[in-house]
């Protein structure tokens, strides 16, 4: 035990900023439990949470890339908007199929996108001012398309993108056996990647955290999958959303870390003339970070709209800034060169879960905004001094 | 070696009498006596050549001198301690009033360590040991009060704020005020007699964007100046200068002392330290190895670098016999334009040929084109309108982007590693892999496997001195960091290598290293084409030369014909005749 202790120094506890926002998110997770006498984790609010917050994680998981990069993109919220409204003009003014307002919507993100990595990749103008315009220009093209109304109802399809849930395909007995078969084969995936990847580590010759810690993240980590998995069970059944917010994870986490194009990404925010000097095509990466960036947010359009069953020209105000919190709050450096993925989505879910916590506790509006900007700052003023600690910033 | 037989600095009154060498067991006798009894005159010279400036700048004040035998610093066991590293291990400085105190070591040993710890920068606390001042025990939580009490550190990178004037960079932070707002006619008339003491001809309202590098350093000294320095600390202080504004600040540095100013210069340039140096104190691995007085032995060049490297350095240069094949890139008519003025031709119509095998030097002086011919070659990542042919194994080829020139077999690592060259806060391997990802990826994805393998066999190859190669490349040395930059071009396995200062900022132990990789990248086959301010350099270690003038190519010696002045003579012809 002891020697499980100190390799727990060595180890998780000495990198408190990687390990940090994990320990961030089950304090908070704990605080609101306690404060809401557990109300925070009945099976429905699980299930609420991960529904409610779907879209600003879909945004965060782009624009972590985005401020990796050395970027800011202030339009998603607005491009949330836009596509939206798209989706709703194709689905139920022209009453097409709901699958070509998807498509319709994704082309739009994809084409506005395209725009602004023009600008900011091949003109060269700073993404703030690029994408401040196209934050009111998209608005404004949003309420173009409208009409200035609203447009409701979606057919049943496109709402259950949002609303929609796996339930029963493996019967149900007061819980949902399908669900909780999910979350099984993802520990068992989850466990065949670290070993395999621990294994890789041990053939070349690098150090390997000591097995006992090993098991016991495992353990934890199972754990935790298996008690989420339950209250998804217990209420509802399985969010579609919530397969397709994993699928994004996964994936956006592989193409950061395991890809050319993601190794490009940090090159260029680490130090940029360096990148383009190592034959790395900086427009190109820029251009198709802000194009992928239009992607995400039509996906997070749809979700949005299919959610509310609403396609409204004031939807997704300010999620560039929930997006843009959610990024920083999860270890990206505003300088750029610095993020993860993963470190996007907890930032998201902590600002979630205390929206949601302090809702259930009766807390105002009012001071809920008060609450998370300091919780913003002070989450960034401790990276600062996490770093100042470890002595990164020299010159 | 010892070029300055008779040259050593005149001594200003009141230094101390007797040589000392605080840590005797380190200590060897000196060796390499060739220039022992060419010693100058010590302190009883009163003919001093610069006593007429010197008064007129303003006198020392005469208590001075009363003092004088009592050091004006002292560092006692200093014990500094990163998270894994021992920087400092009980250093100990002894820096005597109004001398000039050179420190010498090998990049990482320490010296910027000890300087930060001495100015503030590692507050008291975060080290062990004591540092008296005047006499008195002193314990700075940061730099503020260093230079409150006269310790000011300039360091090597220059602090000054490009926008603003030269009086406003001066009183930064100390502004002359009257009624709380500044009084710009004292700002800037103060300003203007600070440099005058150090020697700037320039109005103190001038933006110091337009200014060089040189006259930055002087602006940063006249700023020391204002906060009524005692003890000056100069980080590598010509590293960035040319030739006449080094020898500018090097006077100047004389006259400081006969100010009554000590300094303390960090600098890996021997003969600027044999040239001006009272004492010099060597650290080597984190520990004090000896102090040399200047004055007293008989030091040379060869007697520092023996104390640095910890052994003889029979030669700077590893001998090495090339074996020169075919054509590998040859250039014809290179014309470039430059990016902001696409009126100024940069490069005029050069001719360059590159053999298998061979190491070509360029030689210029600063602007005369050197890096920009480099860049614009290497995928035309510098300059405008190029025109001219490129030829790669006698075939012409088209590089137009930096990726194509990667993939035509080209490398250019840059002079200047923290900007252009290194990724400062990622790892070693993410740096050594980032231009040949390709290699690295399989099926689209990167093996981190496979880039971990092949860094570390770099690692171990260029004997990078790191942990391992999940190191932070900004908290290596520079000659470390210079490692990692070759080994990420040799990892590319280019055929063609491009080499700007590849051994600028580093010190002696290392560049022999880098002398060494460079002459096994010839001895595979690869053309190596090295561009250096230090012409000794060039004659060490190349084949054949190129000078290049304004742009235009004025010569191509075989080194065996070459000598430092007939090749200056080629880089400063002012219409060049195009072949020799």
């Amino acid at each position: 035990m002891t020697s499980l202790m100190q390799s727990l120094k060595a180890g998780p506890l000495a990198n408190l900023r990687q390990s940090g926002i994990y320990i961030a998110l089950a304090v908070i997770i704990v605080l609101f439990a306690v404060l809401t006498d557990g109300s925070l984790l009945t099976s429905q609010n699980v299930t609420n949470l991960v529904v409610q917050n779907s879209y600003v994680l879909i945004l965060a998981i782009g624009m972590v890339m985005i401020i990796i990069a050395g970027h800011i993109d202030l339009s998603v919220g607005s491009v949330v908007a836009l596509t939206g409204a798209v989706a709703g003009v194709v689905a139920v003014r022209m009453e097409l199929p709901w699958i070509l307002a998807i498509l319709a919507a994704i082309l739009v993100g994809a084409l506005v996108g395209a725009w602004q990595g023009f600008w900011v990749a091949f003109v060269g103008i700073p993404a703030f001012i690029v994408t401040l315009a196209g934050m009111l220009a998209f608005r404004g093209l949003a309420m173009i398309v409208l009409g200035n109304t609203q447009i409701s109802p979606f057919p049943g399809p496109f709402r259950s993108i949002a609303s929609g849930y796996l339930n029963g395909l493996l019967g149900g007995y007061g819980y949902d056996a399908f669900t909780l078969l999910l979350g099984g084969l993802c520990v068992a995936a989850f466990a065949w990647m670290q070993w395999s990847a621990r294994r890789g580590r041990i053939a070349y010759e690098q150090t390997v955290e000591p097995m006992a810690l090993f098991i016991l993240k495992l353990v934890l980590v199972a754990l935790l999958i298996m008690a989420f998995a339950w209250k998804l069970a217990t209420y509802k059944g399985l969010p579609i959303v919530l397969i397709i917010l994993a699928f994004l994870i996964v994936i956006y986490t592989v193409v950061t870390s395991r890809t050319p194009f993601g190794r490009s990404v940090y090159a260029i925010g680490g130090n940029l003339p360096a990148a383009r000097l190592s034959g790395i095509k900086v427009k190109w990466v820029n251009f198709w970070l802000f194009v992928n960036m239009g992607v995400l947010s039509a996906i997070a359009g749809i979700v949005f709209t299919a959610r509310l069953n609403l396609a409204n020209p004031k939807a997704g105000q300010n999620f560039e800034l929930d997006a843009i919190a959610a990024c920083f709050i999860g270890g990206a450096a505003v300088s750029g060169g610095v993020g993860r993925v993963v470190g996007a989505i907890i930032g998201g879910l902590i600002m979630g879960i205390m929206n949601n916590g302090m809702s259930l506790m009766g807390i105002g509006i009012d001071y809920q905004q008060a609450i998370k900007g300091l919780v913003l700052l002070g989450a960034v003023a401790f990276d600062v001094w996490n770093k100042r600690r470890a002595g990164a910033v020299e010159a | 070696m010892n070029s300055h037989p008779a040259e050593h600095p005149d001594s200003a009154a009141g230094s101390g009498p007797a040589p000392r060498i605080p840590d005797p067991a380190a200590a060897p006798p000196p060796e390499g006596t060739t220039g022992a009894a060419a010693a100058p005159s010590d302190g009883a010279s009163t003919a001093d050549p610069d006593a007429p400036l010197l008064e007129q700048i303003g006198a020392v004040p005469a208590t001075e001198d009363v003092s004088s035998h009592a050091p004006i610093l002292e560092m006692r066991g200093i014990t500094k301690i990163f998270p894994g590293v021992r920087a400092l291990d009980d250093v100990n400085l002894e820096v005597k009033r109004g001398e000039i105190h050179a420190i010498c070591g090998e990049n990482g040993a320490g010296k910027s360590t000890l300087m930060k710890v001495l100015s503030g920068v590692y507050p008291h606390g975060t080290y062990e040991g004591e540092i008296l001042f005047d006499g008195r025990p002193v314990q700075f939580s940061d730099i503020r009060s260093s230079e409150a009490e006269g310790i000011v550190i300039i360091h090597q990178e220059l602090a000054l704020s490009p926008y603003l004037s030269i009086a406003e960079n001066i009183f930064l932070g100390n502004e002359i005020t009257k009624l709380g707002l500044i009084d710009w006619h004292r700002t800037n008339a103060e300003a203007q007699k600070l440099l005058a003491r150090v020697g700037l001809a320039e109005p103190a309202t001038t933006a110091v964007s337009q200014l060089g590098v040189g006259k930055q350093q002087l602006v940063e000294i006249a700023k020391a100046l204002s906060k009524e320095v005692k003890l000056l600390i100069l980080d590598e202080p010509t590293a960035a200068l040319n030739d006449d504004d080094s020898e500018h600040l090097l006077t100047l540095m004389r006259h400081l002392k006969g100010q009554g100013i000590t300094c303390i210069m960090i600098s890996h340039k021997l003969n600027e330290i044999a040239e001006i140096a009272d004492s010099t104190t060597i650290i080597r691995d984190g520990r004090t190895i000896e102090t040399l007085d200047m004055r007293h032995d008989a030091v040379t060049e060869n007697r520092i670098i023996k104390g640095m490297v910890g052994r003889d350095m029979d030669s700077r240069f590893p001998e090495h016999e090339s074996s020169i094949g075919e054509e590998a890139l040859r250039i014809e008519d290179w014309t470039v334009h430059h990016p902001l003025d696409p009126t100024r031709t940069v490069i005029d119509a050069a001719n360059l040929t590159l053999r298998k095998g061979e190491i070509v030097g360029l030689a210029g002086l600063m602007g005369a084109g050197r890096t920009e011919l480099a860049m614009s070659v290497f995928g035309h990542a510098w300059g405008r309108d190029i025109s001219g042919r490129l030829f790669k194994d006698g075939k012409e080829i088209h590089a137009d982007s930096v990726s194509a020139a990667i993939q035509h077999g080209l490398a250019y690592a840059t002079e200047d590693r923290k900007h252009y060259g290194l990724n400062l806060i990622q790892d070693i391997r993410r740096n050594i892999t980032i231009a040949s990802l390709p290699k690295v990826t399989r099926r689209g994805f990167l093996d981190e496997n496979k880039e971990v393998r092949v860094s570390e066999d770099f690692r171990k190859s260029m004997n990078i001195k790191a942990p391992g190669v999940s190191s932070i490349v900004g908290q290596l040395s520079g000659g470390n960091q210079q490692k990692v930059v070759l080994s990420k071009w040799m990892f590319s396995e280019p055929d063609v290598l491009i080499l700007d200062e590849p051994t600028r900022g580093i010190d002696v132990g290392a560049k022999y290293e880098i002398y060494t990789i460079i002459n096994k990248l010839a001895d595979a086959g690869k053309s190596v084409l090295v561009i250096s301010s230090e012409l000794p350099e060039l004659l060490g270690i190349c084949d054949r030369i190129y000078t290049l003038c304004e742009g235009r190519i004025t010569g191509d010696v075989p080194v065996a014909e070459a000598t430092q002045e007939s090749l200056m003579q080629r880089m400063t012809m002012e219409t060049g005749s195009k072949n020799s």
